[in-house]
């Protein structure tokens, strides 16, 4: 295998796992502090991805068109929180879940009815569209490179505001202990309703994004969410840190397994079964990994509660 | 002296099991109150009242002239009242300077407030560990820490909720020692502890509960002596 191939793989999951990090960054941190599963949360990221191709549909500035998408859906997400969410907060997970489940279907329809059942037609920025050439030999697309830098600079801003505000210290202490960050003192619905803006302008961030690569579509949300619900697993539940870590970890098993393990198993098998099992192991890799996570550390690599 | 925290007829419950029935008591700016009474008789689920973690289902709840019964917890921490909580309940996954800055405050509009200065002079193991994270402390290290964390928010009446139990004797005088400053500073404090003798020479004014109900009250002097209600609802 040349290792220019490998390297561009490598590559494709950093990018891949830090676009995972932006939606995994606000689930874990709802889940981990109010106890609540937010299915809707992959919603979000197809808003923010819809009002991307809009927006720069409309101005003709991709850079802007983004902007204007990450601030249109942090007012949408936080509405969703003081409207529909935040009754949420006491009762069951079952009822979360059903809920939520209703909110991604009620969405969906919506999104269907305002822009058609059509894919959105989302490119990268003209200026970006090419390859650029980052190591001899090695040619990488630009407009990957260019989310690999935005991932990076999201997930530092993120951590520095977690670890070293007192908004972030306060929603650490929220995640182990909510009761008692109460007690303190913490002002647990506004600091909400701003988590949940925040939440959802990374969510829009991943969809500006991803949209170019993959597809701006009804449903694009779901299938995303999962792979999000698995990171967050694997990070600790309530971790930011966790969610990073779990993040790149899931993006490059799952971009490396799926361009490797058809070419691994080459070289023992015929070329027919090699074919057919291979992208079929590669897609439950991450649960793999997931299971041998939770095996070693149940709680996740980083618990927040301990 | 003005009254602080009075509270009347407190009933309160978890589902349908009502822990607290009909509890009044007050408590004067500047005095040390006790709440005393055997494992299980409402001391805790008292506390947590006050502090709208479990709501009063019924009865009120004034604090410095304000009704906060109906509040929610926040809003009363807000208004000045911190809780040193059973099982010290530090933030492990903080440092300890986090544990202490994070909720700073000051709530009584002190003077001379409490800061972080002050409070490592009060425990200066905690200067020493103030970059190892909550939980990588040992049990006195976080009854200090929890004590410092409640200071920090500068209150006007500070709850503390077994803060000497499962320590060490050095490290429970360590506490006691605490307690007598703050209270010579002013310290509007209500403590519930088993060291009955302690909190005798310690406190001015005492309520013993037996079931969720208030049995006798009275000060110091009065329960000094009286040693049969420490044989008969202390078990000392």
């Amino acid at each position: 295998m040349p290792p220019t191939l490998f390297l561009e793989q490598i590559l494709n999951g950093v990018q891949f796992g830090l676009m995972l990090f932006l939606l995994a960054a606000g689930l874990t941190l709802v889940f981990g502090i109010m106890d609540m599963i937010n299915l809707a949360h992959g919603s979000l990221y197809m808003i923010g991805a819809y009002l991307t191709a809009t927006f720069v549909g409309l101005t003709g500035v991709f850079w802007l068109g983004v902007l204007l998408a990450v601030v249109g859906t942090a007012l949408i997400g936080m509405l969703l929180e003081l409207t529909i969410l935040r009754q949420l907060y006491k009762r069951d997970h079952l009822s979360q879940v059903l809920a939520t489940f209703a909110l991604i279907l009620i969405i969906n329809e919506v999104v269907r009815i305002i822009w058609g059942p059509q894919p959105l037609l989302l490119s990268a920025p003209e200026g970006l569209s090419g390859p650029i050439e980052i190591l001899p030999g090695l040619n990488y697309s630009a407009f990957r490179l260019t989310i690999i830098v935005v991932g990076l600079i999201v997930a530092v801003a993120l951590l520095l505001l977690v670890n070293y505000t007192r908004a972030g210290m306060w929603l650490r202490a929220g995640a182990s202990n909510r009761e008692m960050a109460q007690a303190m003192g913490v002002p647990i619905k506004p600091l909400f309703t701003l988590l949940f803006g925040v939440g959802a302008a990374l969510c829009a961030i991943a969809g500006a994004f991803l949209g170019p690569i993959l597809a701006v579509q009804v449903g694009m949300g779901e299938s995303i969410l999962i792979l999000a619900f698995v990171v967050i697993v694997i990070g600790g539940i309530g971790s930011i840190k966790g969610a990073l870590v779990g993040a790149l970890l899931v993006g490059i098993v799952d971009t490396a397994g799926r361009a490797f393990l058809p070419m691994l198993l080459s070289q023992v098998a015929s070329p027919e079964v090699a074919s057919n099992l291979g992208p079929a192991l590669a897609s439950i890799l991450i649960y793999l990994l997931m299971a041998v996570v939770l095996f070693l550390k149940p709680q996740g690599l980083f618990p927040a509660r301990t | 002296m003005s009254i602080l925290l009075e509270v009347r007829d407190l009933q309160t419950a978890y589902g349908s099991s009502q822990v607290l029935f009909n509890l009044s008591l007050q408590i004067h700016q500047g005095q040390v109150a006790t709440l005393l009474g055997r494992n299980g008789m409402g001391k805790t689920t008292t506390v947590r009242s006050i502090l709208g973690l479990t709501p009063a289902r019924s009865g009120l709840i004034v604090f410095a002239g304000q009704r906060i019964e109906a509040l929610p917890p926040e809003q009363i921490a807000a208004r000045g009242v911190t809780v040193v909580p059973e099982g010290r309940q530090i933030f492990p996954n903080l440092t300890v300077r986090e544990n202490l800055v994070a909720f700073a405050a000051n709530r009584n509009q002190s003077a001379e407030p409490w800061t972080l200065q002050r409070v490592y002079q009060l425990f200066p193991r905690l200067q020493e560990r103030q970059h190892n994270l909550g939980n990588q402390l040992s049990g006195g290290e976080q009854q200090m820490l929890a004590i410092g964390r409640a200071l920090m928010t500068n209150p006007r009446l500070l709850i503390l909720d077994e803060a000497t139990e499962g320590l060490a004797p050095l490290l429970r005088e360590e506490i006691w020692r605490c307690l007598r400053l703050l209270k010579d500073s002013g310290q509007t404090i209500l403590v519930i502890d088993k060291y009955v003798e302690r909190l005798i020479a310690l406190a001015d004014q005492h309520t013993i509960l037996e079931r969720g109900r208030v049995v006798w009250q009275g000060n110091s002097h009065t329960l000094k002596d009286q040693p049969e209600l420490w044989k008969r609802y202390l078990s000392v």
